[in-house]
């Protein structure tokens, strides 16, 4: 049984110097498999009488333990160096870019038109579109300007025929819509529109977003509301909102929306018109066959191009139809 | 319209500064554009007498004068033509500034001292001219400091007039909107029948009473037009944007200033026989005030002599008839012109007079004779000349009619949000100048009068009583809802998901303009012409787009001559086509693709965007949308002959897919490949909502195979084959390789194809699926002449 001290003190010393795990297993195939030295040192316990025998056995399996254990702990290490030095090549230079496209974007009038749908969505409005080739009769008549009306001159018309142009505001969806159905409504329509008219200022063709509320019972005070946390929720911000007696042949009253926009040299505020709006006009009602004793109605008009350049400091109009794609990756 | 405050303030004079009253009108509706100092800033200035003349002796265009400033006589150098003996002239002193920060001290000119300076109007600031001194008139008390001679503490104010408020083109009318503003009384010069000297009265016929159901002359005798208007007139007229022209120009336009009514002067000698109201004779010509000649149309209103046109009426008088300083005896005109007739005449003849602008918006139909009243006596005052009496021809059928509103207390509360009390509602209306005839049981019945044709219906009243009242003291409140909520369609999606889509595959949103270059346009789509404007804003922004093609082309030029060589663009909008003379408006969804498919990084590589790449994009977009649609090898005469794939979903046009045309691209002067698409969004939006299948817990079969097959056979050819002898249970197929090589021959290409099958309630046996396998593979070789690849 000294020789068994042995073998396991030879075991040990093999397995510390074992250098992979294939060795390892060599090691542990020679010393504890089937025909391993120590395994062996069972067939001893045969010449042992039966009073000596579980001592010696017990020696062997306290052996056999020890090596083993030894084997298992050279193992764990042997794993860990291996598996470090695979990560270890494995590493990679997290900073280069990814890989695949990059992201496109929303037009910023688009940007714009989808914050404005999503307020009055969310405020019950329906979305209507309308055609952009429109009939006098829609974009003028029924808005309660007729063909000698001097509010003619302050639009720009393009024109295919006398009868037939190109809209010059969202306005004629109010009436298409209205003509369609039954009150009460709540619509906006958001479109391109267009004017003869082109200088710093004016492009040919520009978006506006228009709005109409029918009810029973609506007033110039709801109106106000609307406007007002409309413009609000737009900008961000708790600005001061004033409304300024105007004139639209197709609301009365009529109105045109200021809002706060810095200040003057003196301290005081200073005003920037960005909507019109007023109580539907009850020609317009007439021409749409509902009675307007029973129902009144507020619309209003936004120019969208003029908010989004407010919103996003844009100071140019003509860039958002030259499709820069310096400027429009701007906004995505 | 431009106006100088202090001739305001002589109707009505709140006690707010400029500011406040500015803002108070803006507030009332009548938006203040702008405002300006009727003169620059100086200081120094005064009265001035030029005692006496001299010439200098070392230059012939100075003199040397002597000038009293009132408390001593100074010697002064100055070069201008008009400077003689006597003259009145504003003088800058030693020590005082002129506009500019211009400090005037002693000096020497050619050798002669000089204290001080002469000043021409354009000096002071008053206006661009500076031909000569400005002459001040001789009983302007020398010394005096000439702003307070002038009373230049002044502004010229600019109101925004909206069309409907023509009452509000005077003096008279912005005043009687203050007083309403601040509860003031309104006062205005006395106006009164001016008496008649002699009994000549002109001959005036109104043949054509509806375009003018009122006219008034009056003979002006023996007047002296080389008598200059006076300086308190020149400088209202000038404070509100009017230049001096005569004494009897100056009148008319101080008058219509003053009180809204534009008036017209002629001189009697040029008339021949009498005044003739009527509509022009086709081919008639007049030669305007202005000089230029112009051809009359039939539809205009025209004052005529018993020869000839000597006006358009209430847009501009004949040069012929015209006042000069030769005139002795004047007809005086003021009249009533229907607006309906005048509207859009003026325009006609390229022309925006102030009486026009005011005729066209409506002038009060009862205010002519106070007008010419008014006119008369300022003439007289200045010119001289005997007046006769007033000829009046009225056609009362054609006047305006006379009208009352009736407006309901409740109404104004309902409109308004806010119940106004009776005394304020009645104040205001009392102010504005509408009587109230009549108490209702509910409200008042209001006669609206002449000079408010803007006043027809009750709204009109209750925006006027809202506006004075102030839009902004109305409250604010909530609008209560009566609408139920809407359906929402599932299987429709909204465009902006498609944006949404575009944008996260790399595409930039456009928006182009729908008006688009023909000869762009031609090349895109040679067979439909473009709707094409009467009045472009330019030849290459002539015709409607019928592809949204034609502009995104166009941007993709604009980006690469800016050095973009990778664009990706879509754009969303309607496209007009002209369909059996009905105008077809649809909206497209289309997108142009050129350069790399991927940005170029050390990841990507530099793989040119080739027609697999848009066609994988529009597939997924398909499965967004929850449709299918079929690739359909095809022509289009924009697109590349062997590049073009029309999009049929069942069975019906959808759009294109493809890459521009070589040639086309060339005349376009385009680089690189161009992918585009083009799409019927509404074919596209709506899909399917989905429905649950079980999911099969058996496993799924595959098997490959590669065969050699002409190229002329189309994938989807083979791919329907297949599935026809693949059995119910095929659950997939994929071509995972396509390869064309010499050692094929020539005409043919390999495909390998992978199928896979799945039985949802039991194992597939692998006779079954050799039996289904082998049975396509004979399909092919049959049906489309493919033979196995070993």
């Amino acid at each position: 049984m000294e020789n068994l001290d042995q073998l396991v003190q030879d075991g040990l010393a093999a397995v510390g110097s074992a250098e992979s795990l294939q060795a390892l297993d060599q090691i542990r195939v020679e010393y504890l498999g089937k025909k391993g030295v120590i395994t062996q040192q069972a067939k001893t316990l045969g010449k042992l009488s039966a009073e000596e025998r579980p001592a010696a056995g017990q020696k062997i399996n306290e052996a056999k333990g020890q090596v083993e254990q030894a084997i298992n702990a050279r193992r764990a290490d042997l794993e860990r160096a291996a598996i470090e030095q695979k990560l270890a090549s494995e590493s990679i230079d997290v900073t280069l870019p990814g890989r695949g496209q990059d992201l496109g974007g929303l037009h910023p009038v688009t940007r714009t038109l989808q914050r404005i749908e999503q307020f009055f969505s969310r405020a019950g409005y329906t979305v209507e579109q309308g055609p952009e080739i429109e009939d006098d009769y829609h974009n003028f008549e029924a808005l309660n300007i007729p063909g000698h009306h001097p509010a003619r001159a302050m639009h720009d018309t393009f024109y295919f025929n006398p009868g037939t142009l190109l809209r010059t505001h969202t306005s004629p969806v109010q009436i298409r819509t209205m003509e369609d159905g039954k009150p009460p409504f709540r619509m906006i329509c958001p479109g391109r529109v267009y004017r003869c008219d082109s200088d710093m200022t004016h492009t040919p063709m520009f978006h506006q977003v228009e709005g109409l509320l029918v009810e029973r019972d609506v007033s110039f005070a709801d109106l106000k509301s609307t406007v007002e946390e409309f413009l609000r929720v737009f900008f961000e911000r708790d600005l001061e909102v004033r409304f300024r007696p105007s004139y639209f042949p197709f609301t009365e009253p009529s109105a045109e929306v200021d809002i706060e926009w810095g200040r003057e040299e003196d301290g005081s505020i200073k005003w920037l018109e960005v909507m019109g709006c007023g109580m539907v006009h009850p020609k317009v009602f007439e021409h749409c066959g509902i009675d307007a004793e029973e129902y009144r109605g507020f619309a209003f008009g936004l120019g969208v191009e003029r908010l989004a350049m407010l919103r996003y400091g844009v100071n140019d109009l003509r860039m958002f139809f030259e499709n820069d794609l310096r400027f429009l990756r701007q906004f995505r | 319209m431009k106006f100088s405050e202090q001739w305001l303030r002589e109707w009505v004079n709140p006690a707010n500064d400029t500011q406040a009253l500015m803002d108070q009108i803006t507030m009332a509706g009548l938006e203040v554009d702008g405002f300006e100092p009727v003169a620059g800033k100086f200081s120094g200035i005064v009265v001035g007498e030029v005692v006496s003349v001299a010439p200098h002796p070392d230059a012939d265009k100075l003199r040397v004068c002597q000038v009293s400033d009132g408390s001593q006589t100074v010697q002064v150098v100055c070069g201008a033509p008009n400077v003689r003996d006597g003259l009145k002239v504003p003088f800058a002193v030693v020590g005082a500034v002129l506009p500019g920060d211009f400090r005037i001290k002693k000096a020497k000119l050619r050798g002669q001292p000089s204290e001080g300076m002469l000043c021409s109007e354009a000096e002071l600031g008053l206006s661009e001219n500076h031909e000569g001194l400005m002459e001040l008139p001789e009983d302007a008390p020398v010394g005096q400091e000439l702003d307070e001679f002038l009373k230049l503490n002044d502004v010229t104010i600019d109101v925004d007039l909206t069309p409907n408020r023509s009452d509000c083109l005077s003096i008279k009318g912005i005043a009687r909107e203050v007083g309403v503003l601040n509860s003031l009384v309104v006062e205005g010069p006395e106006i009164g029948p001016v008496e008649a000297l002699h009994s000549e009265v002109p001959e005036i016929a109104v043949k054509a009473p509806e375009g003018c159901p009122r006219y008034l002359g009056r003979i002006l005798r023996n007047v002296d037009l080389t008598v200059e208007s006076p300086l308190w007139m020149q400088e209202k007229l000038r404070r509100s944007g009017i230049r001096s022209i005569d004494a009897a120009v100056d009148v008319t336009n101080y008058v219509m200033l003053e009180l809204g009514q534009p008036l017209h002067a002629f001189d009697r000698d040029e008339i021949e026989g009498g005044i003739v109201v009527r509509m022009a004779k086709p081919e008639e010509k007049l030669v305007l005030l202005d000089g230029q000649e112009v051809e009359l149309t039939s539809d205009t209103l025209i004052i005529a002599d018993h020869a000839k046109p000597i006006a358009i009426a209430g847009v501009m008088g004949g040069e012929h008839s015209g006042v000069s300083e030769k005139t002795r005896d004047l007809i005086l005109e003021a009249a009533y012109f229907d607006p309906i007739t005048l509207a859009g005449k003026a325009r006609h003849y390229g022309l925006h007079t102030d009486a026009s602008h005011r005729f066209e918006r409506g002038v009060d139909y009862e205010l002519a004779r106070d007008a010419m009243e008014r006119a008369t006596a300022l003439l007289m005052s200045i010119v001289g000349g005997e007046p006769g009496d007033i000829v009046e021809v009225v056609s009362k059928q054609d006047l305006p009619e006379d009208r009352t509103v009736d407006l309901r207390e409740q109404r104004v509360a309902d409109v308004l949000g806010l119940h106004i009390d009776r005394t304020t509602v009645e104040e205001i209306l009392t102010r504005l100048g509408l009587h109230i005839d009549k108490l209702l049981k509910n409200g008042w019945r209001v006669h609206v009068p002449s000079f408010r044709p803007d006043i027809s219906i009750e709204e009109d009243l209750i925006e006027e009583i809202g506006r004075i009242y102030g839009y902004n003291n109305l409250p604010v409140t909530e609008p209560i809802g009566s609408l139920g909520l809407r359906p929402q369609e599932e299987a429709v999606r909204p465009v902006s998901a498609i944006q949404d889509y575009f944008v996260s595959c790399g595409y930039q949103e456009a928006i182009t303009y729908s008006f688009v270059d023909p000869k762009v346009q031609n090349l895109v789509d040679p067979e439909r012409e473009g709707i094409a404007l009467a009045n472009p804003i330019s030849s290459d922004l002539s015709v409607m787009r019928t592809t949204l093609w034609s502009g995104l082309l166009k941007t993709v030029a604009y980006n690469q001559n800016r050095q973009q060589p990778r664009i990706r663009l879509f754009e969303t909008g309607l496209r007009f086509v002209n369909d059996n003379d009905h105008i077809d408006q649809q909206p497209m969804l289309a997108g142009v693709v050129t350069g790399n498919q991927l940005p170029e990084n050390w990841a990507n590589g530099r793989r040119t965007a080739d027609f697999f790449d848009v066609k994988g994009e529009l597939e997924s977009l398909f499965q967004l949308l929850g449709i299918e649609v079929q690739f359909i090898p095809s022509q289009h005469p924009a697109l590349h002959p062997g590049q073009t794939a029309e999009l049929l979903r069942d069975g019906e046009h959808v759009g294109w897919l493809g890459t521009l045309h070589p040639q086309v691209q060339k005349k376009l002067e385009l680089n690189g490949t161009i992918l585009m698409f083009e799409l019927f969004l509404n074919s596209i939006v709506s899909g399917y909502v989905p429905n649950f299948k079980d999911v099969s817990k058996f496993p799924e079969v595959r098997r490959d195979l590669a065969i050699i097959i002409g190229s002329d056979v189309g994938f989807a050819d083979v791919e329907r084959v297949a599935r026809k002898h693949a059995g119910e249970h095929l659950t997939a197929l994929r071509a995972f390789d396509v390869y064309e090589g010499e050692s094929l021959g020539e005409g043919n290409r390999s495909l390998a194809l992978s199928l896979f099958w799945q039985h949802p309630e039991r194992t597939l046996n692998e006779e079954e699926v050799h039996s289904l396998f082998n049975g396509v593979i004979e399909a092919l070789r049959e049906e489309l002449g493919a033979t196995l690849r070993s």
